[in-house]
């Protein structure tokens, strides 16, 4: 019975990751529903922590989340002696967060593996090149609405408007890895926030 | 074709770890990756930003997933490599995620309390932001002039671009390009009937316009 924790996390996440467009905020809504209120796995304030975390930490939010669940409900449901022992208890909740992750992101690899064979079949059909050229300039201003979107929150002041200019005229006219810039920039931040404290 | 999977899923693990700020973030780093491996161009990045938007999942992960296919399949030549690429880049870009998450669950509190780590935050938003920025400038260059860099601006003057994409005009862009775009702005950002709806739509409209008027 403890044992169906692992196949439940992993198609729960799966059905997350097929219903949802779009991922981060557009999943959130997918989240609460089935995993705080079909399952109960975590309320609603958790959720929203693991959310504010995902936000502050490297990587797919949609991931992070995903991972937080599988390890919570891991190590509480994963092995069959929870209680007795922590170090397996780790193990289980490790392999919770995995599993879950897992099962996030396999909806994904099959239709887009799937896609990805259809469309080099078709790529020198001259419409679908018409209908992609269409597709390039939408995402331009899709891409364009996105950072004005993240803009608004993170260029509050002179030194982050300064930060985005910099990092911006850098990532334009040289061919740095992007790596540098946001290493730069976190040590940037912690330059000017702890000198001010 | 061992030392390509692994060249993959490293390169993609770095944009994992380095991605900060929700899918578009992915996209300066895959950007980087298309200059420096050779992978692929920006007009094909552009295609799979496309393709990740319009289908289930999180963007990120569907454009590692993309990357990896056509990549395994092209070095491999076969759907099988393809798939394998697939796979290798997707667990490469979640990789940093879960590894992160898993070390912090246990102090989730001191972790999103902690001044070191909003500090940081403070500096790498802004800079997320120029770096998504310039990722857009670079396709406007590919969607709207058919110039890769901004260097061939300069190098190439009046010289015609065909490319696979469908850019026909060279240097002087096709006013057609600005027309949609002018709608597509007014759609996303200042119609509120339209504003909220799902990319996808704008995308499939997008589509049908360039068929239609065979951009």
């Amino acid at each position: 019975m403890a044992m169906n924790i692992y196949p439940d996390l992993f198609l729960t996440f799966a059905k997350i990751g097929v219903m949802t467009f779009g991922g981060g905020m557009a999943m959130l809504p997918m989240l609460e529903r089935e995993v705080v209120e079909n399952k109960g796995w975590c309320t609603e304030e958790e959720l929203m922590d693991y959310f504010a975390i995902g936000q502050c930490t490297p990587g797919i939010i949609a991931v992070n989340t995903a991972t937080f669940i599988g390890k919570k409900m891991g190590s509480a449901l994963g092995c069959r002696d929870a209680a007795k022992n922590t170090s397996q208890n780790e193990l289980c909740g490790i392999l919770g967060g995995i599993i879950a992750t897992l099962g996030m992101v396999f909806p994904s690899i099959v239709i887009i593996t799937v896609l990805s064979a259809i469309i080099t079949q078709v790529q020198d059909i001259a419409w679908i090149n018409h209908a992609f050229a269409g597709i390039r300039i939408c995402v331009c201003i899709l891409i364009i609405n996105a950072a004005i979107k993240l803009g608004k929150k993170a260029l509050v002041n002179l030194p982050t408007v300064i930060i985005f200019i910099v990092v911006f005229l850098g990532a334009v006219f040289t061919d740095l890895s992007p790596v540098i810039f946001v290493i730069l920039a976190a040590l940037a931040g912690i330059l000017l926030q702890v000198k001010k404290s | 074709m061992m030392t390509l999977y692994l060249k993959l899923f490293w390169e993609f693990f770095k944009t994992g770890l380095f991605a900060v700020g929700g899918g578009m973030a992915t996209v300066p780093f895959l950007q980087d990756m298309g200059r420096t491996t050779g992978w692929f161009t920006s007009a094909e990045l552009a295609d799979m930003i496309a393709v990740s938007e319009s289908t289930p999942g999180p963007i990120g992960v569907n454009m590692a997933t993309y990357v990896g296919n056509v990549i395994g399949r092209q070095a491999g030549g076969s759907a099988v490599c393809g798939v394998f690429g697939g796979i290798i880049a997707t667990l490469g870009l979640v990789a940093p995620s879960v590894i992160i998450i898993l070390i912090i669950a246990g102090i989730l509190k001191k972790f999103r309390d902690s001044k070191y780590v909003s500090a940081a935050f403070y500096g790498l938003r802004p800079a997320s932001v120029a770096l998504i920025s310039a990722a857009g400038f670079a396709i406007i260059l590919i969607a709207f002039f058919g110039v890769e860099k901004i260097s061939d601006f300069r190098t190439s003057g009046g010289i015609s671009f065909g490319t696979s994409g469908g850019v026909s005009g060279g240097i002087v862009p096709d006013w057609r390009y600005f027309a949609l775009a002018a709608v597509l702005i007014l759609l996303t950002r200042f119609i509120p009937a339209t504003k909220k709806l799902h990319p996808i739509i704008f995308i499939l409209f997008s589509a049908v316009v360039g068929v239609v008027f065979a951009f």
